[in-house]
């Protein structure tokens, strides 16, 4: 029997989408409902026992590009579709996490979809390690975990403001100084520059 | 007979006489209680590997809480990978695990590579997997070395910084650097091995397996070490799973899973015989004994596989401006200081959607809290040590 068809036969109601890719990794988005249960079941019954991260999508296409543009000129038009990847989605934040199976050497990637600003389920009392992650998590995409019991920012001082790793969040030091190479403000030497006072001089 | 601070000797003779019954008497506690105190080591502490602070309530000498605080060296890197192309992303991802830096390039380079999916010629994932397995050397290197420090043993660090240089050398010789190679390409590698550099590295490995038997001579036969380090900090198997920790600190703990050998990668290890090394007992003692016994066998992994490095091209036929296909991929390898792997989203763009980073040091030390709680003060130390991060696979 699968993986997946155990776990359809286990938590079947609650798995919203699955992909499967033979060889490579399995990803399974479930229900929100069922993120925490998930966790439980597949550490229980189908012997998850190792939790390797948990981190969260944002799939909105970035306004600011890769953060190659002039600051003078006026940004060209972007593509702004949220697309989800693997396993489909409604919104535009999922968190993501794969757990291990020490004995069967197979990992699972789930995925859950959770609105902006919103919440899922912590996974904290299933997997200790879940904690600091999720911590992570909710400093950097601004999504909160319900039952978390330390819920504090990990990386950034406490009176940052914003969610760094949000796609709207800009980067400000591709912002303040263009990123060099793409942006080749210097003409070159001898170019049209020494023409023109040539010109003036005559 | 105490003394007050006035000078006046009191001799409460009656109150001492009961204090002694009562510790005669075992059924009642006689505890010295002592007002809490917070301890504050670092961030800028050598014991922290770059700046990991660690405020700790302490109980007389023990401690009753502890608390990581990371963050002091946190460069964004999964924020700078979006607006960086596949290629340059390894010269950002180098500098998460500053002494294991090739290995940091490998999953990520393996995981585009799957997304396009392409695969490097044998040449390409036998030199990869000679030079992953020598960072590992130089990095456990440095780990022996100072462990012996942080005991208070002053020799072994210059066993190994000295011992460390001939691998670095080597890195260096084939790559061109020696810290930071950004060495491994989608497809390859950037150059072959120079002439010479096997019989090199043939002569490094002997050098580096003497370094061991050195070490093991002067730490791990060592009384003091031994009493500071059994029975210290010890992690059962079931916790080690559920905080994700990875590497030899999970071996130690008595997991016998590698991921060198428990997946199927286009890289070399299946071409040595080697043996992955556990531990059953789970303290300190264990994990750097594994880590130890895990350098000798990455110096015969390195000797058994420049003797069969396949010939042929070192690079696969890649564009010049590489276009990874939309899709997500997740590769992770077994790394000096544990697993660690790359989540990598393409919408088909020059360079990554998003990379999610999963470093071994952020998952290993994410225990701390749990595992430092009862244990005294000096033993803090030795179980940082012995859990072995590097700040930048913390912060990242």
């Amino acid at each position: 029997m699968s993986i997946l068809d155990r776990l359809r036969s286990l938590i079947g109601d609650s798995i919203a989408d699955s992909l499967i890719k033979p060889s490579d990794d399995l990803w399974v988005r479930v229900k929100p409902e069922a993120w925490r249960r998930t966790a439980q079941v597949l550490r229980d019954e189908m012997g998850f026992e190792y939790f390797c991260f948990l981190s969260a999508m944002d799939w909105m296409p970035s306004p600011f590009g890769k953060s190659e543009d002039d600051p003078t000129d006026e940004a060209p038009p972007r593509d702004d579709t949220i697309k989800q990847g693997y396993a489909g989605g409604d919104t535009r934040f999922q968190v993501l996490a794969r757990l291990y199976s020490l004995k069967q050497h197979v990992g699972i990637i789930l995925k859950v979809d959770v609105e902006d600003r919103g919440a899922v389920d912590s996974w904290v009392p299933v997997f200790a390690g879940a904690n600091w992650h999720e911590r992570e998590t909710w400093e950097m995409f601004g999504i909160s975990f319900t039952g978390h019991p330390d819920l504090r920012k990990m990386y950034l001082p406490g009176d940052f403001e914003g969610n760094p790793l949000r796609k709207d969040f800009p980067l400000l030091a591709r912002i303040i100084k263009p990123w060099p190479g793409i942006v080749d403000v210097e003409p070159l030497p001898g170019a049209a520059d020494d023409e023109q006072e040539g010109a003036v001089a005559e | 007979m105490t003394a007050t601070t006035s000078g006046q000797v009191i001799s409460d003779r009656q109150q001492l006489a009961y204090i002694a019954s009562q510790a005669a008497d075992a059924r009642v506690n006689v505890e010295l209680e002592t007002e809490g105190m917070t301890l504050n080591i670092g961030p800028q502490h050598p014991a922290t590997h770059g700046t990991l602070r660690i405020i700790a309530r302490l109980d007389g000498e023990q401690v009753i809480w502890a608390e990581p605080s990371a963050g002091y060296m946190h460069r964004g890197y999964e924020k700078l990978t979006e607006v960086r192309s596949f290629p340059q992303v390894t010269a950002l991802i180098n500098r998460i695990d500053w002494l294991g830096s090739f290995a940091n390039e490998v999953p990520f380079i393996l995981a585009a590579e799957k997304l396009m999916g392409i695969e490097a010629p044998p040449r390409a994932q036998y030199i990869r997997t000679i030079l992953f397995e020598l960072s590992r050397i130089a990095n456990v290197t440095l780990f022996l070395g100072d462990l012996g420090v942080q005991l208070g043993a002053i020799t072994p660090v210059f066993f190994a910084f000295r011992d460390r240089e001939y691998a670095l050398n080597l890195i260096e010789a084939a790559t061109g650097g020696r810290f930071h190679p950004n060495f491994d390409r989608i497809g390859g590698l950037k150059d072959d091995l120079p002439k010479g550099w096997i019989d090199e590295a043939k002569a490094t490995m002997k050098k580096m397996k003497q370094f061991c038997d050195t070490i093991e001579d002067l730490l791990f036969g060592n009384e003091i070490f031994q009493i500071r380090t059994r029975g210290i900090g010890v992690i059962p198997k079931d916790v080690a799973m559920s905080y994700g920790l990875s590497g030899a600190n999970a071996r130690a703990s008595g997991i016998d899973w590698d991921l060198r050998r428990d997946q199927t990668l286009p890289m070399a290890w299946d071409k040595a015989d080697w043996k992955v090394i556990t531990h059953p007992a789970g303290d300190s003692f264990a994990r750097c004994w594994v880590r130890l016994q895990e350098t000798r066998e990455a110096c015969s992994i390195v000797e058994q596989l420049v003797d069969n490095i396949p010939a042929g091209p070192i690079m696969a036929k890649v564009p010049r401006i590489v276009k990874v296909p939309e899709g997500e991929a997740w590769v992770s390898t077994e790394n000096p200081l544990g697993e660690m792997g790359y989540y990598v989203v393409s919408k088909g763009d020059t360079g990554p959607f998003r990379v999610k980073i999963r470093s071994a040091s952020f998952n290993n030390i994410s225990i701390t809290p749990w595992l430092l709680k009862g244990v005294f003060v000096p033993d803090i130390i030795t179980i940082l040590a012995s859990l072995y991060f590097i700040l930048g696979d913390i912060d990242r």
